[in-house]
């Protein structure tokens, strides 16, 4: 009787943790959605923050205006924190926080929230984010310098490492440097990198014993491409390069502590406005990438959803991304083998190569002195990759199915809704939060939250102290949000990230000959050059549309003047009429358009420009579109309008008309 | 002479208005005949003839090698000017390169100022040909809002030439160091550079890095007979340091001046400049040679504005040819 060895494991894997990135307006309808998620299946918890919450601003802060509840879920102390997670069994429960330059905060809200729950924190289960090299390079939600950055994240890992021993303090992620435009290999090296740093800084504060527990503690966040055999390969890379860098640098002795352990939201990059029900397709491709092969499975998986070109989804759509997950681990086989890819040659050679030039580029960047000190660096090659990536798309090299091929389309039924397919957040959130901020303010003990604020900013103020006790101290006092960031920023001061795209390659001349004698052209009538602003109100820091305008702008011939992201709608106004701009463009994504551009439009006014023309970019649905128009606004581009030379041929048109200058027609 | 736009612009200047400073730079910017004869009348109304003197202003060109922070400093220095009551304009000379034409500005994103302060004006021009050369128009933007603001502030990019070039139209010239960059002793020792009004060390947070800088430029300087330039160790982080004895510096400096002697001199290299940039050696020739043409205008009216000097110019060769 012979017998083959079974090809099946003896017994089927656990799935991974299923989650969705979910949260909007305040604590208590986040909550209800929370509930109601479980309820479907969902195994853990992400919770999406509003971007006030993410960048340290209570909600009636000036920047705050327009932003509040709409990403995410609008916390500002510790009564938020507990209505957001009233009724979740928080001993049981596995929590990812997507949050950063206030990562700490967030913590130890949680923290006093499950203390008030009766949970210690020693039993508490999640993950923060608090990965800041790619706010600098990608997400843009810092608050503070790099120095004081990298001193909280060592110290939010030196402090879980003891008191909350299932904690992951860190997600070193990858994921938005694929949406800024990297390729795989740029998306290992610095992430790598990342760590590294990270790594280097908590070496000074924790006691050497500690190291293998610190390693092992560190998690990832990745992205994951349509590109799916390449993308496992990746992971693949990964594991391998992490291994190493435990055992060689860190001395790592145990091999469980050198895991590659990591967490995925599949590419939001890719999905597109046009024929968006293709998405689906390329969010189940994606979620193989990281599923397929055992040696490199996520241990957590959110899937975005079909519609997030459009706008901020709606329970439903984010349930049938959450179906899709449980099709994949529990109706098909995926679960019962070992890992499928074992001995494979085209495996094992992808692999070989992404580690091979993910070596390269690390090399590059410890000779610049390290991930902190190559920022700049980073950010530039993100760019410029990114630009790469967009002239393959529209000179037609790539294919994205349904947007520069396979055009021709019947209406969908889906975005035949009245609201168009999406989620819309009820604008009188943001009125309740500031109310309810007030009350708050009134009813807590303000000597306490005095107190507490006095020794935080002592603390911060010496780096040999952990800033985690004096911060779950400020949270339990009542504190909020916005008062902890600020007595923070005022010990550490405040930073911008460079833009990256002053270093950006220019695209070949022939692509934009033509587009360059019209601007040529124009500028001659106009008697200087045309001069393009483009600016990013609010404090979305989803700059990488707004790179690659300003930086096909200047090759189309054009002055333009970029100043990054998180600028006040007088910030940009005042720009618009010192520099003497001919046309501004404002790109959003945050959904916060409806009450940041007329705001602009009224600061131009304001500052004597009302008459320079403003264009808008960013993820606008169609009635808000025609909203805006009327309101004053000349054009409104979404992510369907790919084409930036049409886009920058429009601009030129744009400012003809609004200066009287005939331009020969065609070209 | 119908040039009633420029002159109206300039009139405005001289009354003290800094909100015509925009309208200012877009006329000068502007390279159509129309505007180039509404830009000589704005500088026309604003010419020490018509000043009754030398515009009232602090004309301070700002340089250093990029990445040394001079857009934090400058955020700082701003901010201390305007704490001692001055008004503001800052002309940025962005160094992007002009490959398709076209060019990316992003200096500005670093100066952080005041929205809502109408006493600041920040302007962000594309550079010349060369790095650390001045944008055309940044040479008459300066002459013309020194008529109304207290401090004008040229800020260039590079080490080695730029300076020079400031040094042309600046009242006083500032070149911005970081700590234990060598470079720029290098430059200072090998007469690549010269010798600044003040050097400013940046970090000065540093501590002793920043202390050994000073003591080194201090002793290159001393080995160059320097002893007027100052040297000011700042640091743009929090807690800013140093900001307000810089600024002092950069007053002294200005009150050691002859200044009426430093701006003629340098409206009339400017005028030759321009000259020689449109006419060429031709035009240079029919002149008698630089030298001969350096004295001649040596002998014009110290009232006049450079476009006005550069038209005797021409009309002098026109007249020899």
């Amino acid at each position: 009787m012979s017998q083959t060895p079974s090809p099946r494991l003896p017994e089927r894997d656990r799935p991974w943790m299923m989650r969705t990135y979910a949260g909007h307006s305040d604590a208590r309808r986040s909550n209800e959605l929370y509930r109601r998620n479980l309820e479907k299946g969902q195994t853990g918890l992400s919770i999406a923050f509003d971007l006030p919450t993410q960048t340290g601003y209570d909600p009636d802060h000036e920047l705050a205006r327009g932003e509040v509840g709409k990403v995410g879920v609008s916390v500002a102390h510790k009564g938020d924190m507990l209505t957001l997670l009233e009724g979740i069994p928080l001993d049981q429960m596995n929590t990812s926080m997507t949050i950063n330059a206030t990562a700490a905060w967030l913590l130890a809200l949680y923290v006093v929230a499950a203390e008030a729950h009766g949970v210690p924190q020693e039993k508490l289960q999640g993950t923060t984010q608090n990965d800041i090299l790619k706010e600098y390079l990608s997400r843009g939600t810092y608050a503070f310098p790099p120095g004081p950055s990298m001193r909280l994240i060592a110290d939010t890992i030196a402090y879980t490492v003891t008191n909350i021993p299932k904690w992951n303090p860190i997600n070193i992620c990858s994921y938005h440097l694929q949406e800024a435009g990297a390729t795989p290999v740029q998306e290992i090296a610095y992430a790598m990198s990342n760590a590294i740093a990270v790594l280097d800084a908590v070496r000074d504060r924790v006691p050497q014993d500690l190291m293998g527990s610190v390693f092992g503690r560190i998690s990832f966040f990745v992205n994951a491409g349509v590109r799916f055999i390449e993308e496992h390969a990746k992971l693949r890379a990964m594991a391998e390069l992490w291994d190493e860098l435990g055992r060689d640098r860190y001395a790592v002795r145990d091999e469980k502590h050198r895991r590659f352990r990591y967490g995925v939201q599949v590419n939001s990059l890719g999905l597109t406005e046009a024929q968006p029900e293709n998405n689906v397709y390329r969010i189940a491709l994606e979620a193989l990438a990281v599923t397929l092969g055992r040696n490199a499975r996520a241990r957590a998986l959110q899937l975005p959803a079909w519609n997030e070109a459009l706008g901020l989804p709606r329970p439903w759509d984010q349930q049938w991304s959450l179906r899709l997950q449980q099709i994949l681990a529990y109706e098909t086989d995926l679960l019962e083998y070992p890992d499928v890819f074992e001995g494979s040659k085209v495996m094992e050679g992808l692999v070989a190569e992404l580690v091979e030039g993910a070596r390269a580029e690390m090399a590059r960047v410890a000779e610049l002195g390290g991930a902190v000190e190559a920022v700049d660096y980073m950010k530039a090659s993100l760019v410029e990759s990114h630009r790469e990536r967009w002239r393959r798309i529209e000179s037609g090299e790539l294919t994205v199915v349904g947007m520069n091929r396979f055009q021709t389309t019947e209406p969908s039924p889906l975005t035949a809704d009245q609201d168009g397919g999406i989620l819309v957040v009820d604008p009188a959130v943001e009125a309740e939060q500031r109310a309810a901020l007030e009350r708050w303010r009134a009813e807590r003990d303000q000597s306490a939250v005095d107190a507490a604020l006095r020794e935080l900013a002592r603390v911060a103020r010496d780096e040999h102290e952990n800033i985690m006790p004096a911060t779950i101290a400020a949270a339990r006092a009542g504190a909020t949000t916005g008062e902890w960031a600020h007595a923070l920023r005022e010990a550490f001061g405040e930073y911008r990230a460079p833009t990256g795209v002053g270093e950006a390659a220019a695209v070949s001349s022939e692509e934009v000959a033509e587009l360059r004698d019209e601007v040529e052209r124009l500028s001659e009538a106009l008697g200087r050059r045309l001069k393009f602003l483009v600016g990013k109100p609010g404090l979305d820091g989803h700059s990488n549309g707004a790179e690659q305008i300003a930086v096909r702008a200047r090759d189309a011939g054009m002055d333009v003047v970029y100043e990054g992201i998180r600028l006040t709608p007088a910030q940009i106004a005042n720009s618009a009429a010192q520099e003497g701009v001919h046309v501004v463009g404002l790109s959003i994504l945050s959904g916060s358009h409806r009450e940041l551009i007329p705001s602009v439009l009224a600061a131009l006014r304001e500052a004597g420009a009302g008459e320079i023309p403003v264009v808008v970019g960013g993820i606008i649905p169609a009635a808000d579109a025609n909203w805006l128009r009327e309101a004053g606004v000349a054009a409104v581009y979404t992510p369907k309008d790919w084409d930036l030379n049409q886009m920058m041929r429009d601009i030129v048109e744009l400012v003809a008309a609004r200066h009287d200058v005939d331009l020969p027609v065609g070209a | 002479m119908t040039t009633s736009r420029g002159r109206e612009l300039g009139e405005r200047l001289r009354g003290g208005d800094l909100g015509a400073a925009p309208a200012v730079l877009n006329l000068l910017e502007s390279r159509t005949p129309a505007a180039r004869a509404e830009a000589e009348a704005l500088l026309d109304a604003v010419s020490v003839s018509a000043l009754g003197g030398e515009a009232p202003a602090h004309v301070v060109g700002v340089t250093g090698p990029p990445g040394v922070g001079k857009s934090s400093l400058l955020s700082r220095l701003v901010a201390e000017w305007r704490g001692r009551g001055r008004s503001v304009a800052v002309l940025a000379v962005d160094p992007s390169s002009r490959r398709s034409g076209g060019s990316l500005l992003g200096d500005r994103a670093r100066i952080e100022v005041d929205p809502a302060d109408p006493r600041i004006f920040v302007r962000s021009t594309a550079a010349g040909e060369r790095l650390g050369g001045l944008a055309p128009a940044t040479r008459a933007a300066a002459a013309a809002l020194a008529a109304a603001f207290d401090v004008v502030v040229i800020e260039t990019v590079g080490v080695g030439q730029s300076e020079t070039e400031v040094a042309d139209v600046a009242d006083t010239v500032a070149v911005i160091v970081q700590p234990a960059s060598g470079d720029v002793l290098q430059f200072l020792k090998a007469g690549i550079m010269e010798v600044p009004d003040v050097l400013v060390v940046t970090k000065a947070d540093l501590g002793r890095v920043a202390t050994r800088a000073m003591a080194d430029l201090r002793s290159a300087l001393r080995s160059l007979g320097a002893r007027k330039t100052r040297v000011v160790a700042v640091s743009s982080a929090a807690p800013p340091q140093g900001i307000g004895d810089l600024v002092d510096a950069l007053d002294a400096h200005r009150d050691s001046l002859d200044l009426p002697a430093r701006r003629l001199r340098a409206r009339r290299a400017a005028a030759l400049a321009a000259f020689v940039t449109e006419h060429g050696e031709r035009g240079l020739r029919a002149l008698g040679g630089r030298r001969a043409a350096e004295r001649w205008l040596d002998t014009q009216d110290p009232g006049l504005a450079v476009p006005a000097l550069e038209r005797a110019l021409e009309e002098r060769a026109l007249a020899a040819s």
